[in-house]
């Protein structure tokens, strides 16, 4: 059963990760991987505020299991992050690529941090 | 390719599933299960980008499958910040600095010397080649 869940929650967060980047991608002509600073941020939101919703009592492990590990561990990405970053630093000045790492760590620190604000609100 | 992407995702988040089953971070503890899965799975996106872009032609779903699906589902970044987040706010703001701090640094090693390593290997390999081929005339 737990396994299903994570499976499910995969199934779902994987491709809404490829589908969101190719999305923003097309929409702005520059080499920075808004793409994935979107799914990355977006993820850490709806994690905060699940994990918020778990220990609140609101929502239960099973449904920590099919949308945070599965759903949102899919949807969200360290391996592409930073070969995306790598490639920035390979490819040209070294600014674009600290500051996807400064902005993707940041943002999605304090996209954490306002879901768990925001289940405290909600379920607290 | 969705299902290729779907399908890869699956067998990522459920070897992370599992690596969290084997090795479970204890409350308050530093999340080093977290930090393992996402240096090994970038230092495979490394070698994997590599020898796809570089070595190989390979099939049109292999990337989206391993690379977007395996990789990409078997990392998290979610779960980075949660953690640091659950860490600050229970009172270990020096552990939730370190996880912060050491996470992205790891990473980017983690690729960097794989892709590094892997291009040494295949101009060592390519070099040998070209040795053994002066030799046979």
């Amino acid at each position: 059963m737990n396994w299903l869940l994570v499976v499910v929650g995969a199934c779902v967060g994987a491709p809404l990760r490829y589908l969101t980047d190719r999305a923003v991608q097309e929409r702005h002509g520059t080499k920075f991987p808004w793409g994935t600073f979107t799914v990355n941020v977006v993820g850490s939101l709806i994690l905060g505020l699940l994990t918020g919703a778990v220990s609140a009592g609101a929502a239960s492990p099973h449904v920590q299991l099919l949308v945070g590990t599965g759903l949102c561990g899919a949807l969200t990405t360290y391996s592409t992050f930073s070969y995306e970053t790598l490639r920035l630093a390979e490819e040209g000045p070294w600014f674009p690529a600290a500051a996807n790492v400064v902005a993707s760590v940041t943002a999605g620190l304090g996209a954490a941090v306002v879901g768990g604000a925001l289940a405290r609100v909600w379920w607290g | 390719m969705i299902g290729a992407v779907s399908a890869g995702g699956a067998v990522g988040a459920c070897a992370r599933y599992g690596a969290s089953l084997i090795r479970p971070t204890a409350t308050g503890a530093f999340p080093w299960t977290t930090l393992l899965v996402n240096v090994v799975g970038c230092a495979v996106m490394g070698v994997f980008m590599v020898l796809i872009t570089e070595v190989w032609s390979a099939h049109r779903l292999v990337r989206p499958f391993f690379g977007t699906g395996v990789l990409g589902g078997f990392t998290t970044f979610s779960t980075y910040t949660t953690d640091v987040q659950r860490l600050i706010e229970t009172g270990r703001p020096v552990t939730g600095l370190a996880t912060f701090v050491l996470t992205p640094v790891a990473a980017l090693v983690g690729v960097g010397v794989a892709v590094a390593a892997t291009r040494t290997v295949l101009a060592s390999g390519k070099s040998a080649g070209t040795d053994v081929g002066e030799g046979a005339k």
